[in-house]
């Protein structure tokens, strides 16, 4: 592969030197973002490098190169927030909080994983943080999501909901409509949309016209933006000002961040050598990891140093290690917990956090 | 006036004794249980292509926009999926929405959220998140409705785990039954009927349910029981009458709800009589009819005397003119005849692609 054979090229400016978000954001909160991704990198490079073992049962979707997407979008919400995601939920569930042995146990079939067992890697959810559901349908999740939040409306509560949404769910015709709805409402909802430019292996080009997208969401009459989808800071402002709108009654925000994915759409590795892309491509990204990036512009603002990255490593993965032995020697279900939930029997906690 | 108000109208039904309580209109049933419940609990809104319309959703929604507010009632746009989606978003965060549809048919548009969404949620989280949600709709028949305005899609969800689906015959099911439906913690669908709209009934003033699951007899009898739910309960009310003439006594039991089925009343009628008779609005083949018979058969083969039978509507799609339809909607004439053919014959209907 040559450098010609490159379809989606980086356009974004990079993360800024440190003088423009001084000021902005505290050095813990920009700790907090760099180890955030750090750790969501390293658990999903664990899952990743496990997943031949056939202990994790579950199709896998990592977020391996998507970490600033998550940590940006989820730093600049409440924990009352509300956030749904599509089937790549890895990152969205751990960016806002949900509890990581949990997710582990979901992921080896365990009872106590974060839904029983009955969702797998793919609905992972954690409604004491906030990360309050997920579809496996493209689309899915994206009129639920403006459902929360006209309920969120209709209740007088002061909470945002924030859906994650690929680029191929802008092509189902429920985006569109739930666009419409929301900003016929003016509800406080967010459709933060990480355009990773593939849909499995279909790229953007064979789906869509050459589009802005932001024009799209504007049709719609919703704010339309787009920020740096490997920037944890854009993301994280981006958010922020789309969360203040809300907020105040100012109605959806719909935010493109063009981002990408290092593997492939599902499984461990990275499947860029079948041809669907160049390999050029994926390592033009990879000279943008979201994560490296920020690490050199703290580094270089003296916020971090090798030490107390290797102070966090060692944090990371202790915790890992731990998370990963706690699932494999948690219980599995029983014959009796296939037939529990399936209908609500009575008045149950469906209020959302707080 | 709605093009099929006439046809409706034209219709005619037992009046029942006002000496046996307030008699109310089917719609009006309707129009009071949502308006018990807006007024109940602040949870509860209703939204729906033109229920704030001057048809008000047959009259079934009239006065409630006035009464509770834009915020509470309100008309959608065309957007059958997302709205079933935002009624599911709503009801997962505290509220209880009553999306209502003037035809089964737009459901269909909705499938991906009510079958894949709503329905599922309550299982796939472990049981943390409820659904509360209503979905409203009325089986359109006659004047042309054909095959698109017409379906009566009950059988399609009959095998839908995590749904309930309701189908009332009477103003005080339909009144007691949509209020136990908003009340329910689960996604429960009510199937109306439009050729019910205009019955009168006893309909009680005030909150109260008919509970979900739960069958009744309309009509005691001993030689062969009649089931199903719905406007086939009016036909086979009526079928009943013109068996008694020939000396048989039907006994006729209304479902109310399709699923949960109340398998316990079908099995306790078919042991009573011995013959089971289904009868449904929608398609026979895969649906209510395919169910029931086949509970009776699996679970009441010692009570049997003879095949389990049904009458449904055959595998066809609606016919939208009206000598077609003629043919094509089973009537009570029908349903006596094979109930006749059955008690004294042992002789189900014929195959269901020469009905």
């Amino acid at each position: 592969m040559t450098e010609t054979n490159i379809r989606y090229r980086y356009d974004g400016d990079g993360v800024p030197g440190f003088e423009p978000f001084t000021g902005r954001h505290a050095s813990a909160e920009l700790l907090d973002l760099y180890r955030s991704m750090l750790r969501i990198r390293r658990i999903e490079e664990e899952i990743g490098r496990r997943y031949h073992e056939d202990q994790m049962k579950t199709p896998i979707h990592l977020v391996i190169g998507q970490e600033a997407t998550a940590v940006g979008c989820a730093g600049a919400l409440r924990l009352t927030d509300l956030l749904y995601s599509g089937h790549r939920t890895h990152g969205a569930y751990l960016a806002k909080g949900g509890d990581l042995k949990a997710m582990l146990c979901e992921m080896h079939c365990r009872v106590n994983g974060c839904v029983g067992s009955r969702g797998g890697s793919m609905h992972l959810i954690d409604k004491r943080v906030g990360m309050a559901g997920t579809s496996a349908i493209v689309g899915g999740a994206v009129p639920i999501a403006t459902g929360a939040a006209l309920a969120a409306q209709m209740k007088g509560e002061d909470r945002v909901v924030v859906v994650f949404l690929g680029d191929a769910t802008t092509e189902e015709g429920v985006t569109a409509e739930s666009l419409n709805f929301a900003a016929l409402k003016k509800v406080p909802v967010i459709f933060f949309c990480e355009n990773n430019f593939y849909s499995v292996q279909s790229p953007l080009a064979t789906r869509q016209p050459n589009r802005d997208l932001r024009n799209w969401a504007a049709a719609h009459e919703v704010a339309a933006v787009r920020v740096d989808g490997t920037n944890v800071l854009a993301v994280h402002d981006a958010v922020a000002t789309a969360v203040a709108l809300a907020r105040s009654g100012g109605g959806p925000t719909f935010i493109e961040a063009p981002v990408y994915r290092f593997r492939a759409h599902g499984g461990a590795g990275d499947d860029s050598a079948t041809g669907y892309r160049a390999e050029a491509e994926r390592d033009a990204w990879e000279s943008v990891c979201p994560i490296a990036q920020f690490g050199d512009v703290l580094g270089q603002s003296g916020l971090l140093d090798d030490p107390a990255i290797n102070a966090m490593e060692r944090e990371i993965s202790t915790e890992i290690a731990e998370a990963f032995a706690f699932a494999l020697a948690s219980p599995n279900p029983t014959e009796e917990d296939l037939y529990q939930h399936v209908y609500a029997t009575e008045a149950g906690p469906t209020d959302a956090v707080g | 006036m709605p093009w099929d108000e006439g046809l409706v109208n034209s219709l005619v039904y037992d009046q029942p004794d006002p000496a046996e309580g307030r008699v109310t209109s089917y719609v009006q049933a309707v129009n009071e249980a949502l308006s018990l419940a807006l007024a109940h609990d602040p949870g509860v809104f209703v939204l729906g292509q033109g229920v704030d319309d001057p048809s008000a959703m047959f009259g079934t929604t009239r006065g409630l926009q006035e009464k509770f507010g834009r915020d509470r009632v309100f008309d959608t746009p065309l957007s059958e999926e997302a709205m079933m989606g935002v009624a599911t978003g709503a009801a997962m965060n505290g509220m209880r929405p009553v999306y209502m549809h003037n035809r089964p048919d737009f459901v269909l548009l909705a499938f991906n959220q009510l079958i894949t969404h709503a329905a599922k949620f309550h299982y796939m989280d472990n049981g943390q998140t409820n659904v509360p949600l209503v979905v409203w709709a009325a089986i359109g028949r006659g004047w042309g409705s054909g095959a698109q305005h017409s379906q009566a899609i009950q059988g399609l969800l009959v095998g839908v785990p995590g749904l309930k689906v309701v189908m009332p015959s009477t103003p005080y099911d339909a009144k007691g039954l949509l209020l136990s439906a908003i009340l329910d913690n689960n996604p429960v669908c009510i199937f109306e009927h439009r050729w019910l709209m205009k019955k009168d009934g006893i309909v009680p003033e005030g909150l109260y349910r008919v509970p979900i699951g739960k069958a009744v007899c309309r009509r005691p009898g001993r030689d062969i029981t009649i089931v199903g739910a719905s406007h086939a309960i009016e036909l086979a009310m009526q079928a009943a009458e013109r068996l008694s003439d020939d000396g048989i006594d039907a006994e006729i039991l209304d479902l109310r709800t399709i699923k949960p089925l109340d398998e316990a009343a079908i099995l306790e009628s078919l042991h009573k009589t011995g013959r089971i008779l289904v009868v449904d609005t929608g398609w026979m083949k895969g649906g209510v009819c395919a169910e029931v018979g086949c509970v009776a058969a699996e679970r009441g083969f010692a009570d049997l005397k003879a095949p389990v039978a049904r009458i449904g509507l055959p595998d066809v799609p609606t016919p939208a003119g009206y000598t077609l339809e003629q043919f094509y909607y089973p009537d009570a004439a029908r349903i006596a005849t094979a109930a006749l053919d059955l008690v004294r014959h042992g002789k189900a209907p014929g195959p269901v692609s020469s009905r």
